[in-house]
C-alpha cells in the first residue's frame, strides 16, 4: 500500500485538483470474437472537458460512448492516444488512483453492505479518521435525502433510492471527475425526469467536472452544458444543446436529435453569409444556412425542423398529400408525402376549421430563417 | 456495417502497432499493483512445486533405469506382462459400468426431484448427497457385514456358507452408490437451469409429458449426462478404498500401484501403473472440461425465471417415487448396518450390544483420529482461501499465463490420489524439499488435491457477480487487494463455505493420496481403518467410521456457523461502532 501511496503523491495534480479532462487522438480497437478481424470502436477522438463542465456523450448503442467513458475511468486502455486529467497523462495511472467516480448503469451497489457502509466505502478505503468518515458520510446521505435508511441494504430500497445511494457514494469522496454511465436508464419515465433535474442542479452546485453517457436525446439536451454526438466511433458534432438542435452538422445529427425533414435542392450561389438555392426551379434565399457550404451547382439538402414548416391551403412551391394526422393537444403533427418525400410538421393552430384531413392536399411554406443547408 | 468493415482493413497495419502499445500499458499497470504480482508469482510457484513437479517425477522415473539414464525397459516390462494389461482393462471396464449405473441413478433422482411433485423430496435429496460426506470403506464394510462369510443376509438369512462377496459385482454396487451423488449434483444443476418456459412451450404446443421428455428435456440435458458420466468414470478409476478391501481377485490400477510400491518396493513399476492410470482420467477430464463446456445449451441469465410447475400426474409420480424409495432404503440399510456393526461384540457370531469398539477408538485409536482432525483443520482454510484467490485471478484479472494457472490448478481433479501420492514421495524425499514423514506434506497433499472444487464454485459465483460491483470499488479508490478483501470475498461467502466443507470432508476421508505419505508419527484415521480391515477387525472399523461421521457433521455445522453467521455478526458490530 505504501508504495502505491507514494505513487499517488508523486502526481502533484492531486493537490491542485485541477480537473479538466483532455482526450487526444483516442482510438480503441477490439479483436472481434468470431473472426480474426479487429473492430475500431472509438476512432481518433479529440475532446476537452473544462473544469466544472457537464458534457454528454450521446449516440446510438455501439457508437463507442461507453467505451470512451471506461477509458477515462481506466477500465479500458486506449489502443492509441492519450487521456489527461488536470494536464497529467493517465496512461499508466491505475483506475483507483485517478480521482474519478463512476456512477454505473446498474448502480453496482455492494449487496452485502448497508446504505451507510456503501456510502462510506470510498472514505474507508482512504483510511480517513473515523470522525471524518462519519461526518462526510452523514453529509452525503443528507444531501441525497437518504436519512432514515442508513441501515437498510440495497435490496431493501426502491430503484430511485438506489440511484441516490450510487450518487452519494460517488460524490462523497469528492472526485475530480464524475462519470455517469446511463445512470437513469433503469428508472421509470417520471422518476427519470425528476432525477435528471436533481442531478443537473447537484452537479452545478458542486461544480464537479462531469461526463455523462446516454442514448436518450431528451436527457442529453436537458442535462448538459455541451453535447457530443457520436456515431460508429467518430464524433459527429459537439456543441451546446441549442447549437446541436438548430445547427446540425450533418444528416445523422439532424435525424438523431429531434425530427428533421430533408428537401433536395440545387445550390445557386452564395451572397455574404446567405445562400441562394433552387427548388423545382424556384429560388429561395436562406439568411442563415449554417456552417456547411456545398459547392455552387451541386445538389444539397435543406434541413428543416417540423416547426419550421407551415401548412396552408394556398398554393406554394411545394405541396403534398396528408398521410397521417396525429392530435397531441398542444399541437397537431402531420405526415405528408410531397413529390415522393416524407415530410413531418407540427402545427400549433389546432382550431377545428384549420385542420387538414388525411388525403387532403396541403401546401408547405418554409421559414427561411430556420432552414439549414446540408451537403 | 459494410463501410465499417472496409475501414478496418484499411487501418489493419496500424492496429498491430497499437496492440503492442496496449500490451505495454497493461504491463505497466500490472507493475503498479505489487500485491497482485506477488500473489500471481507465489501461486505459480506453489502450483509448480506441488502439482507439476511431483507429476514430472513420476513421469521421469517411469522412463529411466536404475542408473537414471533414459530407458524404456520399465515400460516394456510392464507392457509385456499380461496381468498388468488385465488390470488396466479391469479398471476401464469397472469405470464404464459404474459411470453408466451412477449416471442413470443420478438422472433418476435429479429428474424426480426437479420435475415431479412427490412426497419426501427433501428426504430423497439427503439420500442422494449423503454418500458424498461419508468416510471411505463404509459401503464396502456394510457389504461385508451383509453378504460376507459372516453376513447377516448370506449366512444369517439364507444360510449360505460359501458366498463370495469379494469381486466385481460388489465393487460395482459399492462404487455406483458411492458416486451417483456426483452424477445427481451435476444433473440437478443442468435440469434446474433449463428454462422452464421451454418445456412449458412444448406443453402448450400439445406435447405429452413423455414426448417433452424425449424431445426437449433429454436432448437439453445430454451435455450434463456426458459430463456426469466422465466425472464418475474418473472417480471410479481413482477409487482406492473400495477396491482395496472388496475387489478380491479383480485387480485395479490404483490398488496394484499401491501393492507394487509398498509390498514389492517396486517404485518404478508403481509409477508406470500410475501413468497408465492417469491417461484415461486425463482424457476424461479434458473431454469434460474443454469439449463439453462449449456444448452446453444452458445459458445462465441471472434473471429469476418463474417457478417451475412440477407434474403431479400419478403415472409419472408413483413409478419414480418407488424407484427413488427403493434406492434410498438400500442406502439406509447399508449405513444402518455399519452403525449396528459398531455396537455389537463380534458381527455374525455374537450380536451382544457393547461399547468396546468405541472404547478402543478413544484409547488406542485416538491418535490417528486426532491427527486427521488437526491436519484437516489446518488444510481446510488454506485450501479455501487459495481456491478463492485463484478463482478471482483467473476470472477477473488479465495476466500472462492465466490459462496455464487455471488448467494446472484444476488438474488435480483428474489426477488419481494414488498418482499424486507417488509423486509426492518421489518429489519430496531429498533436500531442499525434504518433507517425507512430516505433517506438512500431508497438509499440502490435502490442499492441492481438494482445491479444484473450491475454485470451481468460486469461478461460477464470480461469473454471476456483475463485474461493475468490483469496478465501483476500484473507482472509489480501492486497489486489487482491498477490493478482493472488502467486496469480492464477502460476495463469495457461499462458494467459500462449500469449498471449505468439501475440503474438510475430503481431507478427513482421503485414503489414496496419503497412504504413501503417512508416517508412524503422522498416522491418520482412514489408514488406521484400512489396517483394521486387513486384520478383519470390522467392528472396530465400524466404530471409527461412526465417529468420523459425527466429526464431519459437527465440523460442517461449525463451519456454517463461523462463515455464515459469524461474519454477519462482525458486520453488525462494525455498524454499531459507527
Amino acid at each position: 500500500m505504501n508504495t502505491n501511496e507514494s505513487v499517488e503523491t508523486s502526481f502533484g495534480a492531486f493537490s491542485g485538483r485541477s480537473s479538466n479532462v483532455t482526450l487526444k487522438n483516442i482510438t480503441k480497437v477490439f479483436a472481434s470474437l468470431d473472426t480474426k478481424k479487429e473492430i475500431t470502436v472509438v476512432n481518433n477522438i479529440n475532446l476537452e472537458i473544462a473544469e466544472g463542465e457537464m458534457v454528454t456523450l450521446l449516440g446510438p448503442s455501439g457508437c463507442g460512448k461507453t467505451t470512451t467513458l471506461r477509458m477515462i475511468a481506466g477500465f479500458e486502455d486506449p489502443s492509441s492516444g492519450e487521456i489527461l486529467i488536470g494536464g497529467i497523462p493517465m496512461t499508466t495511472v491505475p483506475p483507483n488512483k485517478r480521482g474519478i467516480s463512476l456512477v454505473f448503469q446498474s448502480y453496482a451497489l455492494f449487496p452485502h453492505l448497508d446504505i451507510w457502509e456503501n456510502v462510506a466505502y470510498g472514505l474507508r478505503v482512504q483510511k480517513l479518521p473515523k470522525a471524518e468518515i462519519a461526518q462526510r458520510t452523514q453529509k452525503a446521505i443528507e444531501l441525497m435525502q437518504l436519512q432514515g435508511m442508513e441501515h437498510r441494504f440495497p435490496a431493501q430500497v426502491s430503484g430511485g433510492q438506489q440511484q441516490r445511494i450510487a450518487l452519494a457514494r460517488a460524490i462523497v469522496i469528492e472526485p475530480r471527475v464524475l462519470l455517469f454511465d446511463e445512470p437513469l436508464s433503469n428508472l421509470d419515465a417520471k422518476l427519470r425526469e425528476r432525477m435528471r433535474d436533481e442531478l443537473r442542479s447537484l452537479q452545478k452546485r458542486l461544480g464537479i467536472t462531469s461526463l455523462y453517457v446516454t442514448h436518450d436525446q431528451a436527457e442529453a439536451m436537458a442535462i448538459s452544458d455541451r453535447v457530443v454526438i457520436m456515431n460508429e466511433g467518430v464524433i459527429m458534432q459537439m456543441g451546446t444543446p441549442r447549437e446541436i438542435y438548430e445547427r446540425p452538422a450533418n444528416r445523422f445529427v439532424a435525424n438523431f436529435i429531434g425530427k428533421a425533414n430533408f428537401i433536395p435542392c440545387d445550390i445557386a450561389g452564395y451572397e455574404n453569409d446567405q445562400a441562394v438555392v433552387s427548388i423545382h426551379g424556384k429560388q429561395l434565399r436562406l439568411p442563415d444556412p449554417g456552417s456547411s457550404r456545398p459547392a455552387v451547382g451541386s445538389e444539397a439538402s435543406l434541413c428543416v425542423r417540423p416547426e419550421g414548416i407551415k401548412l396552408s391551403r394556398e398554393e406554394t412551391i411545394l405541396g403534398g398529400k396528408v398521410t397521417r394526422a396525429t392530435y397531441y393537444g398542444s399541437h397537431v403533427e402531420y405526415e405528408l408525402e410531397a413529390d415522393g418525400l416524407p415530410i413531418v410538421t407540427e402545427q400549433n393552430e389546432a382550431k377545428e376549421s384549420e385542420l387538414f384531413h388525411v388525403g387532403e392536399t396541403a401546401w408547405l411554406t418554409l421559414e427561411p430563417e430556420l432552414i439549414r443547408l446540408l451537403a | 456495417m459494410e463501410t465499417r468493415n472496409t475501414q478496418i482493413t484499411d487501418v489493419n497495419p496500424v492496429v498491430h502497432a497499437r496492440g503492442s502499445q496496449q500490451r505495454k500499458t497493461a504491463a505497466i499497470k500490472l507493475l503498479r499493483q505489487p500485491f497482485l504480482i506477488l500473489a500471481i508469482i507465489v501461486i505459480f510457484a506453489l502450483l509448480a512445486l506441488f502439482i507439476v513437479f511431483p507429476l514430472v517425477k513420476v513421469g521421469t522415473l517411469s522412463l529411466t533405469d536404475d542408473s537414471g539414464a533414459f530407458s524404456l525397459d520399465g515400460i516394456r516390462e510392464i507392457f509385456s506382462n499380461r496381468s498388468y494389461w488385465q488390470t488396466f482393462w479391469n479398471s476401464i471396464k469397472l469405470g464404464l459400468i459404474v459411470a453408466c449405473i451412477s449416471t442413470l441413478l443420478g438422472y433418476l433422482f435429479a429428474y424426480a426431484i426437479t420435475r415431479v411433485k412427490m412426497p419426501g423430496g427433501k428426504f430423497f435429496q439427503t439420500m442422494a448427497t449423503l454418500p458424498i460426506i461419508s468416510p471411505p470403506f463404509v459401503l464396502s464394510l456394510s457389504m461385508i457385514f451383509l453378504f460376507g462369510r459372516q453376513g447377516l443376509i448370506t449366512k444369517g438369512l439364507l444360510h449360505i456358507d460359501d458366498f463370495d462377496v469379494y469381486g466385481l459385482p460388489s465393487l460395482i454396487l459399492v462404487q455406483s452408490i458411492s458416486f451417483f451423488p456426483v452424477a445427481y449434483l451435476t444433473l440437478t444443476g443442468i435440469l434446474e437451469s433449463i428454462d422452464s418456459s421451454v418445456e412449458d412451450a412444448a406443453l402448450n404446443l400439445g406435447a405429452s409429458r413423455w414426448h417433452i421428455f424425449r424431445t426437449v428435456t433429454l436432448p437439453l440435458s445430454v451435455p450434463g449426462i456426458a459430463s456426469s458420466f466422465l466425472l464418475v468414470f474418473i472417480q471410479s478409476l481413482e477409487d482406492f478404498s473400495n477396491p482395496a478391501v472388496i475387489s478380491g481377485r479383480y485387480t485395479t490400477l490404483a490398488v496394484e500401484a499401491y501393492r507394487l510400491i509398498t509390498g514389492m518396493y517396486d517404485t518404478r513399476g508403481g509409477s508406470i501403473l500410475a501413468i497408465m492410470l492417469i491417461m484415461p482420467t486425463l482424457v476424461a477430464f479434458i473431454l469434460q472440461k474443454y469439449w463439453l463446456n462449449g456444448k452446453s445449451f444452458v445459458t445462465v441469465t441471472g434473471k429469476p425465471t418463474q417457478q417451475r410447475k412440477k407434474t403431479s400426474d400419478p403415472h409419472i409420480v408413483w413409478p419414480l417415487f418407488t424407484l427413488c424409495l427403493l434406492v434410498s432404503l438400500f442406502i439406509i440399510l447399508l449405513y444402518g448396518t455399519v452403525l449396528m456393526g459398531a455396537f455389537v461384540k463380534t458381527w455374525g457370531i455374537n450380536f451382544q450390544p457393547t461399547l468396546d469398539h468405541f472404547k478402543y477408538v478413544f484409547s488406542l485409536g485416538w491418535d490417528p483420529l486426532r491427527n486427521s482432525i488437526v491436519l484437516s483443520a489446518i488444510a481446510t482454510p488454506i485450501t479455501g482461501i487459495l481456491g478463492m484467490i485463484i478463482a478471482y485471478l483467473v476470472i477477473r484479472k488479465k495476466f500472462p499465463g492465466r490459462q496455464v494457472m487455471e488448467f494446472t490448478s484444476m488438474l488435480t481433479s483428474a489426477i488419481p490420489g494414488t498418482v499424486l501420492g507417488i509423486g509426492y514421495i518421489l518429489a519430496f524425499n531429498q533436500k531442499p524439499f525434504l518433507f517425507t514423514g512430516t505433517a506438512f506434506i500431508l497438509i499440502m497433499a490435502f490442499t492441492f488435491r481438494n482445491m479444484p472444487v473450491g475454485i470451481e464454485s468460486g469461478t461460477s459465483t464470480l461469473m454471476q457477480i456483475d463485474k461493475s460491483i468490483e469496478e465501483a470499488s476500484t473507482s472509489l479508490g480501492a486497489g486489487s487487494g482491498p477490493t478482493f478483501r472488502r467486496i469480492t470475498l464477502p460476495l463469495l461467502k457461499q462458494a467459500f463455505f462449500s469449498g471449505l466443507v468439501y475440503s474438510f470432508v475430503r481431507s478427513m476421508t482421503a485414503v489414496s493420496s496419503i497412504i504413501f505419505l503417512i508416517s508412524p508419527r503422522w498416522n491418520v484415521a482412514t489408514t488406521r481403518i484400512f489396517s483394521l480391515f486387513e486384520i478383519s477387525k470390522y467392528s472396530d472399523a465400524a466404530a471409527y467410521i461412526v465417529i468420523m461421521i459425527v466429526v464431519i457433521l459437527a465440523a460442517i455445522s461449525l463451519l456454517n456457523y463461523i462463515v455464515l453467521q459469524g461474519s454477519g455478526k462482525r458486520q453488525q458490530k462494525k455498524r454499531n461502532r459507527v
